[in-house]
Order: structure tokens, then sequence, then C-alpha cells
């Protein structure tokens, strides 16, 4: 066969200059050298400040019960869900990356697997607070949904998707902790070689789980890590599939549509992805990783954002068409009243930033100035909040009864707990790369010229 | 640089593994088995009441229907306590100076009601009803025990959720004849094995499922 003419060659995904000796000390160096940029101080104050509110907005919770937030009839489901939604969403992107990527031999996942594995568990136990504590009472909220042995002698509901939504979440949040601890075997065994002191040697070394590096070790690591990459995949599409059930199976208008599970998967890909840029970008600045982290890294990352998002659009232009099509009284005043009713702002602003914003990322221009991406990036993920906000809060607050019609807004409380989330995601993710490899040492180099077998063509 | 982990520590890694299955395990069994016990469930545990008083005498000995004292059971949901002034119907005449009975007196005397610790104490989204289940034929002694042979009351049954279903689905295993409820020592007949469903079907008890319904006792 003739070669094909070089018409395009990417660039490389790491830079030039680069041997296995430079690539390991940069990256062990952040961990183990104990010397953090000041916006790590500043990062961890702000997020543990945060983390107190969240603990303060919980605490206050259990002695008061969920009264001191805005839910009440006809709007029974507020922030709880739309913040669990939302960090729920975000995770995906790190399973997408760590698996789906892997089975499909992309290179450039490997500079950013690491820390897009740690936000997606990150996001997952945020999002993991919400049903806990959705009815103010955590000791009572469990046992409904978990199939232990009570002393009801009754089962749990299974026909509800809530208690499908229990098994889709714990699964996932068990195969990513899986996946990135498996992932991060041979690195611990690296930072357990190269620590100094005594106490972080053995501390790594009980973690490295005794790695020795041989070629009975990697075979065995390929072979699990592919296994759990299969495993991984399907989880990507069935989790947020079965959170948009708990929507969709119920007969509130806007929410009993079919287009649900794939609107809300590409939804949370493309919120997960908007999250892993607003994570990237400052951190290749903060630790000058500009050599790991390209701008390649950030085109391929923004060039799937797009993707989604036009998915995501089509979804909203066919949640209105539906409306229109159905010729269902009910369905058509739903759509119409998001769009014109009390919360319009909501709706159009979501519009603005899910469906307008993401354009910009047509532009090469744009998808690699970081600046730029990064504040694209913001407003989806603020975006894509208000999506879930507009979809719980527009469907309830007309009831089917007008007598029944009121407003929904969130009060103090609501709002110091999902802020608080965001502080605890931010505390867990400053402390993760102070004491782990945020960037995959043994994976990063695979990549440089040294690797690359010479004169062992088509292997 | 030397060796961390010496050779028996792989004993140790492996042992691990071992040893967390079995606490993981160990601490759900006590933890499930704790919610069975009467720590947790109040059955057979007996309290200090205000005043030792005894089923066993005035209802075994004695032979005081249960309706004397608790004179709502039929008709209404809660089988009330008595009032002092029931004790005081007896008391005024007998046992007048017994040093035991000063709190019941006194209770009279400064118009106070005596303060008991509630023995059976459904959770409060439970909703319950004596009168429905006295007048269907569940007899006393079945839910309370042979209170005749209780001198300190306590709870017989855990009142768990698990108890009560037992009865709601399959009630002519429980039900009696109407006139038999404030028996203590009724049993169920031997020669007559069909009477249970005949009661059910004569007392047109509700359908199992209708009983088992969640907003039957959960309103």
């Amino acid at each position: 066969m003739d070669p094909k003419p070089a018409t395009y060659e990417p660039p490389p995904l790491i830079a030039p200059g680069h041997s296995f000796a430079s690539v390991t000390d940069k990256i062990a160096a952040i961990v183990l050298s104990g010397r953090q940029p000041m916006g790590w101080f500043i990062g961890v104050t702000i997020g543990f400040a945060i983390t107190m509110v969240l603990m303060g907005a919980l605490t206050y919770l259990l002695i008061k019960g969920t009264g001191i937030w805005g839910i009440n009839i006809p709007v029974g489901w507020g922030f709880a869900i739309i913040n669990f939604v939302w960090w729920i969403g975000i995770g995906h992107a790190g399973t997408l990356i760590s698996a789906i990527l892997l089975l499909l031999k992309q290179g450039w996942r490997t500079s950013i697997n690491r820390f897009a594995e740690a936000m997606t568990l990150f996001a997952v136990m945020c999002a993991g607070v919400f049903p806990l504590i959705h009815t103010g009472r955590p000791w009572l909220a469990a046992y409904w949904l978990f199939p232990y042995p009570s002393s009801m002698s009754i089962w749990p509901q299974f026909r509800s998707p809530l208690i499908w939504d229990v098994f889709a979440v714990s699964t996932y949040f068990t195969v990513s902790l899986l996946f990135w601890y498996v992932g991060l075997i041979p690195d611990l065994a690296t930072l357990r070689d190269r620590a100094k002191r005594r106490s972080l040697q053995i501390i790594y070394g009980v973690f490295a789980l005794g790695w020795r590096g041989s070629v009975k070790h990697w075979d065995r690591y390929e072979q699990a890590y592919l296994l759990l990459a299969g495993l991984a995949t399907p989880l990507v599409l069935s989790v947020h599939t079965v959170v948009s059930f708990d929507f969709a199976i119920g007969i509130v208008p806007g929410w009993h549509t079919t287009i649900f599970p794939p609107y809300f998967v590409a939804g949370a890909i493309y919120d997960g992805f908007a999250m892993v840029l607003t994570l990237a970008i400052p951190l290749r600045w903060m630790y000058g990783l500009q050599d790991f982290i390209t701008l390649r890294h950030l085109e391929n990352m923004a060039k799937v954002t797009l993707v989604t998002g036009l998915i995501v659009g089509y979804g909203y232009l066919m949640e209105a068409f539906f409306g229109w099509y159905s010729a269902n009284t009910y369905e058509g005043f739903m759509i119409w009243n998001r769009m014109t009713g009390p919360y319009w702002p909501m709706y159009w602003v979501l519009v603005f930033c899910n469906i307008i914003t993401p354009q910009w990322l047509w532009f090469r221009r744009v998808r690699t100035t970081p600046g730029l991406l990064f504040c694209v990036a913001m407003v989806v993920n603020i975006g894509m909040w208000l999506e879930r906000f507009v979809i719980v809060v527009t469907s309830l607050h007309r009831d089917f009864l007008p007598s029944a019609w009121g407003m929904y807004h969130g009060t103090i409380w609501d709002w110091a707990t999902f802020i608080g989330t965001l502080g605890l995601f931010v505390t867990l993710f400053f402390l993760f790369i102070r004491v782990l490899p945020m960037i995959s040492i043994f994976e990063m180099r695979t990549l440089v010229p040294e690797a690359k077998v010479q004169g062992a063509e088509g292997h | 640089m030397s060796q961390i982990f010496l050779r028996p520590f792989n004993i140790y890694s492996k042992l691990s593994i071992v040893v967390t299955a079995v606490l993981v395990g160990g601490l759900s069994i006590i933890v499930f088995g704790m919610s069975w016990t009467g720590y947790v469930t109040g059955q057979g545990v007996t309290r200090d009441q205000p005043i030792q008083f005894s089923h066993a005498h005035h209802v075994g000995s004695m032979g005081i229907d249960c309706r004397y004292c608790h004179s709502t059971v039929e008709e209404s949901a809660f089988a009330n306590i008595p009032p002092t002034k029931t004790c005081m119907n007896c008391h005024a005449q007998i046992w007048t100076n017994a040093p035991i009975l000063e709190p019941v007196r006194a209770s009279f005397r400064d118009n106070r009601p005596l303060q008991w610790w509630r023995i059976h104490d459904l959770p409060d989204f439970v909703y319950f009803n004596h009168s429905i289940h006295v007048n269907k034929g569940v007899g006393c002694a079945t839910c309370h025990g042979q209170v005749d042979r209780m001198p300190l009351l306590y709870q017989e049954a855990s009142l768990q959720m698990r108890w009560c279903l037992d009865c709601h689905r399959n009630p002519a295993k429980y039900v009696r004849p109407r006139d038999q409820v404030f028996n203590m020592n009724w049993e169920p007949p031997a020669d007559d094995p069909g009477l249970g469903e005949r009661l059910v079907k004569e007392y047109k008890i509700m359908d199992v499922r209708q009983l088992t319904s969640c907003s039957t006792c959960h309103r």
C-alpha cells in the first residue's frame, strides 16, 4: 500500500526536549519537593473556608430539618436534586477520558486522565451529599433505598428510578475509584522510591502494593486496566441515563420525554469537559505544566465540548418542537411557560450559556487561547446548572391545577449548601494535587521520543 | 537504599484483606443485629414506674376486666391510661394507708395526674387505632402478651414493622371471636382450623393488599 501523503501532522502531545528523567522529575517534584506555588495556599484557604460554610449549613439542616430550604408544595424538588444532577454530570468527563478514550487509543488522554478521574471522584462525592441529606434526617433516608436485612420485612420499591439511581451512582463511584487507584499504583511506587523521608516511603509503599515494575506486574496491570476500562465504558452512558429516569419516569410535563436519556448524557459530558478545562487551565499555569498539558490537549477538549454542546442544543430545540408537535395542552403550556413565564430570564440565560457561547469554539483562535477557553468553560458550567434548575423548577411550579401554582426560590441555606459543596470540591482537589501526582508519570514517559522503539515499523 | 518492607510483611499485606473483610462484616452484623435487640426496640424491658403497679395482681388475681381501666379501647384510637379517680374507686376503701400507694393519694389530693412511663410507644409516623383492632377480633393478649402474668408491665412484642406485617399479611392466623378479645388465656381451638378464615370473612376484614398498603398505617 502506498504511504499516504502527509497532509496533517498534529502537534506532539508533549513539548520537545523531554526525556524519561525530566518527566519523572517534573511531576514527582510537585508532590515530593514540599514547595507549592502561592496559588495552592490561596486555593486551599478559600476552599476550606467555604467547606466550613457547608458544615455550618448541614449542621443547621440537621437541627432544623428541610424547612430551612425553599422547597414546598408544589416545588418539592429544589436545590438538592439540581445540585445532585449537576455534580454527577461533571463527573462524566473523567470516566469518558479514562475509559472510552483509552479503548479508542487516544494518546491525548494521557496527561489529563489522572486529575480528570480525581475530579470525577470528588464530583460524585459532592453529588452524594445531596441524596444523603435531602430529607434533613439522613438516618431515616437510607432504609428506603438499600436492600439491607431490615427489621421491616419489606423490600425497597425496585420499580422506582430513585433506587436505580442508588445502584447506578454507587457502582459508578466504585468503578471510578478502582480505575483511578489501579492507574496510580506504578506512580505510587515511583514516589515510594523517590521519597527521602522514611514515613513517606512507608505510606506510599503501602499503597503501592509491592509494585516492583517487573514484566509480570506490567502484564497484569495492563490486563486489569483494560478490564476496568471495559467496565467503566457503559457507565459513561448508563449513569446519567438513570439520573434522567428520575425525571422521565414521572408524568410531569417537561420531564416525561424519551429524549431525556441521550440529552442528559450529552449534557453531562459537555459540562464535565467544561469542568476539566476549568481545572486544567489554571493548573498548567500555576505549576508550569504547559509542556505536558499542551494547547493540543486544550483544543481537543474544546472540540468535545463543542460537539456535546451542539447535541445539548439539539435537545433544547426538540423539547420546544415536541411541545408544539405533541399537540398536548400541558406540554405546550410547559414550554411556553418556560420561555415566557416567571422564570424566563433563567431560560434565556441558559440558552445564551449553553447554545450561543460554545459557538465561539468553532474558532481555532478561541480554542488555543487558554484565557478565552477558560471563560467559555465557566459560562458552560453556569449554564448547565441553570439547565437543571429550569428543568426541575419550571415543570413543577405550574402544577396541573392552577390552584396549586406557586413560586420557588432557593433560601440562603440552599445557596450555602450548594456553594459549600464547591468549597469541598476545591479543597479535595487541592489536597489531591499536594499528595498524589496529578499527571500520570509512567504514561507520560511513553510519549517522550526515547520510548519510541527505533526501527520497529508497523508493530 | 535499605529495604522498606522486609519479607514478613507479605503475610501482613495478605492478612489485611481478610481482616478488613472480617471487620466490615462483623461491624455490619453488630449494627444490624443491634436493631433487633431490646436496646433498640424496647422489647422485654421493664421500667421504674411511679408506682409498682402489678397487672399480674389486678388482672390475674383479682380478675378485673381490661376495660375497667382502659375504658376507651373499644371506641377510640387510644386505649386510655385511667385517671387517678379510677384507682381511688377501690383504694379509697382498701389499702387506704399502704405506703406504696402514697403517690396515688398525693395525685388525688393535689389533682395532679400520675406520670407513667409509656411502654408501648409506636413511632409518630405510624397511625394506629385500637378500636378497629379490638372490633375486628384482635385480642389484647395477641399484641400485649399475657399481662395477667406480668408483675411489672413490659413490651412483649418487638413492635417492629415486620411484626405488624406478620398479622396484616395473614390476619386469619391471629383473629379470634369478638367475645374472646379480652380473654387473656384464649387459645385457637385445635379442632377448628378454619375458624380464622371464617372470622376474617364474617368480620369483613380488609383484603391483604389493602391491609399492607403503605397508607393504611403511614397516613
